[in-house]
């Protein structure tokens, strides 16, 4: 498998102060599949996809992307952070916005021309915010902040996507729309990696899962390692879990 | 004197066009950088520099006066001020990182040492009568009137640097204070620009430092952006905005202390710069308490009842969901 994975993670711990929020982190995504993230509050979900882009420094391990390092990989990398990890009354508009997902092909100094603009005009249609271009951010709900981040996204042309909580706080129409549009990405060939908390969703969108509470308590397709007994593993043994509503 | 008589003034004389030039600049240069500083909810940090900054002027002057020479140690002051700013911020870091002490105590402290050492010096200074320490004076509450063109000059030279680079970084500066991690995933230098940016933010405090005082100087950096974020929508038009309300509170204050004797021009500069907040705060579009009021007014006749105000999560800090 470790031929065509799009992220292959060896050994990863990583510490604050000495605590480890990730320890021994054995993972590989293969590339074209849709992986979730799951795990109980503090069990170093963000962590793992910072830590894959490099914003937090590991203790010690390797990940490698296509191969090679993040670094320089970069710009195949895709990140759609927590959307409450912003603040939302900041002065600027959806299209502005989207166009900070072309600042990491501009470089510095250049300013988004035409293409830039039309490459967030078309993202910001497939995510159906066309009515709100010119909105501002602070008057948006929920629901359109993360079609906002995830155009902003889309923009980006990656090949690799790290998703924070996309769904969080979102309206169920809107959560149907990212579906959709995460399904037709991996249609196009992309990998995700999405943190993800409800459990109950879990099999209708992922191919692959990943039980993480500081360790890997289990990696692999959803149908083989999502069960009751993993999941009391993940989340704690006291208390019962059941995906048959 | 009337009011026609010292706009005839400003025209005619060239003392009062210099100052009002030099407060004008200030007003635009602290007034579009403090964007920043609100933006970053930094704007104590400014408080502090500013605070801090009379350290490094008082230390700059005795090394000044100690060397002797040519120069006279009053130039020595805005070199001074930057140094003092610097290392508030420096001391503020120092001490959250080496202790358990969180960053508002931590600010605290860097302003007591700092601020309180440079009181003391300057008591010093005047009871030694070192040549030139009226001058330092100013440097408490601002004055403008007594401004040269060799200060002008230096305060064009700062505004030169500091516009240079916002614009320059406009969209680094932009994405890193929207979004910290974003800008991180994309490999920008997180920890570098951070430096920049304060030190940018700095640059907008010691450039009005004689002008308004450091005990005021916070004034002309965060409530020209406070105000001029009521009535704008975009980054860009509320630095311009800014900059336009700054130079506003600059000229004005340093009008209106050139004409009244005995008036320092920090205090006028910060009622006028306070004035905008308040009528924008009321008045703005969308923003403003009139239109709120107006708004819950509109929704009690169509709906009967008193649904939520959507323009609270506007004026909140935080997610906005309405």
């Amino acid at each position: 498998m470790s031929g065509d994975a799009a992220i292959r993670i060896r050994d990863l711990t990583v510490a604050y102060h000495e605590a480890p929020v990730l320890w021994d982190i054995d993972l590989d995504v293969p590339s074209g599949t849709i992986m979730g993230i799951v795990g109980p509050n503090g069990s170093g979900k963000s962590t793992l996809i910072k830590s894959i882009m490099g914003i937090v420094e590991p203790a010690g391990g390797e990940i490698l992307v296509f191969g090679k390092p993040f670094s320089a990989q970069r710009k195949r990398v895709g990140y759609v952070p927590q959307r409450t990890s912003v603040d939302w009354d900041f002065p600027t508009t959806v299209l502005d916005v989207v166009l900070m997902g072309t600042y990491g092909s501009l470089g510095w100094f250049r300013r988004p021309g035409r293409d830039q603009i039309n490459a967030a005009l078309h993202a910001i249609e497939r995510v159906g915010m066309s009515d709100y271009v010119d909105r501002q951010i602070s008057e948006l709900s929920g629901g359109q902040q993360q079609r906002t981040f995830l155009a902003r996204a889309l923009v980006q042309q990656a090949e690799i996507y790290l998703m924070d909580e996309p769904f969080q706080g979102v309206d169920a129409r809107t959560e149907r729309a990212i579906v959709e549009i995460l399904r037709e990405m991996r249609r196009l060939g992309r990998t995700l990696v999405i943190v993800h908390h409800d459990l109950q969703t879990v099999s209708h969108y992922f191919d692959l899962v990943t039980l993480l509470n500081i360790r890997v308590i289990a990696t692999g397709p959803v149908g083989d390692v999502f069960h009751d007994e993993n999941l009391r593993k993940t989340y704690g043994g006291g208390q019962e879990f059941s995906l048959r509503r | 004197m009337s009011l026609t008589d010292v706009l005839a003034m400003l025209v005619t004389d060239h003392t009062l066009r210099t100052v009002s030039l030099g407060s004008g600049l200030v007003g635009v240069v602290s007034g579009s950088l403090g964007c920043y500083a609100y933006l970053r909810k930094q704007g104590m940090m400014g408080a502090i520099v500013a605070h801090s900054s009379l350290f490094g002027i008082t230390v700059a002057f005795l090394l000044g006066s100690l060397i002797g020479g040519r120069v006279a140690p009053i130039q020595f002051a805005l070199p001074g001020a930057l140094i003092g700013g610097v290392l508030s911020m420096a001391l503020v870091s120092l001490i959250v990182h080496s202790t358990s002490i969180k960053v508002d105590t931590a600010m605290g402290i860097a302003l007591a040492l700092l601020f309180g050492g440079g009181v003391f010096l300057l008591r010093i200074i005047q009871s030694l009568a070192l040549p030139g320490h009226r001058g330092l004076r100013d440097f408490l509450f601002g004055q403008a009137a007594t401004m040269t063109t060799a200060d002008l000059a230096t305060i064009v030279g700062f505004s030169v640097i500091g516009l240079t680079v916002v614009i320059l970084m406009w969209k680094e500066f932009k994405l890193h204070t929207f979004d910290p991690g974003f800008a991180a995933s994309i490999g920008y230098p997180m920890h570098r620009l951070d430096q920049l940016l304060l030190a940018t933010i700095v640059l907008g405090v010691v450039v009005g430092l004689r002008t308004v005082g450091v005990i005021l100087m916070v004034s002309l950096l965060v409530c020209p952006a406070a105000a001029a974020r009521q009535w704008t929508r975009r980054l860009g038009s509320m630095m311009v905005l800014a900059a336009l309300f700054g130079m506003l509170s600059g000229v004005v204050g340093a009008v209106v202390s050139a004409v009244v004797r005995n008036l320092p021009t920090g205090p006028v500069i910060s009622l006028v710069a306070t004035a905008l907040v308040l009528v924008s705060l009321v008045a703005a579009p969308r923003r403003g308490l009139v239109a709120g009021a107006l708004r819950r007014a509109a929704n009690r006749r169509r709906f009967g009842v008193l649904p939520p105000d959507p323009g609270m999560h506007d004026r909140a800090a935080g997610e906005g969901e309405p």
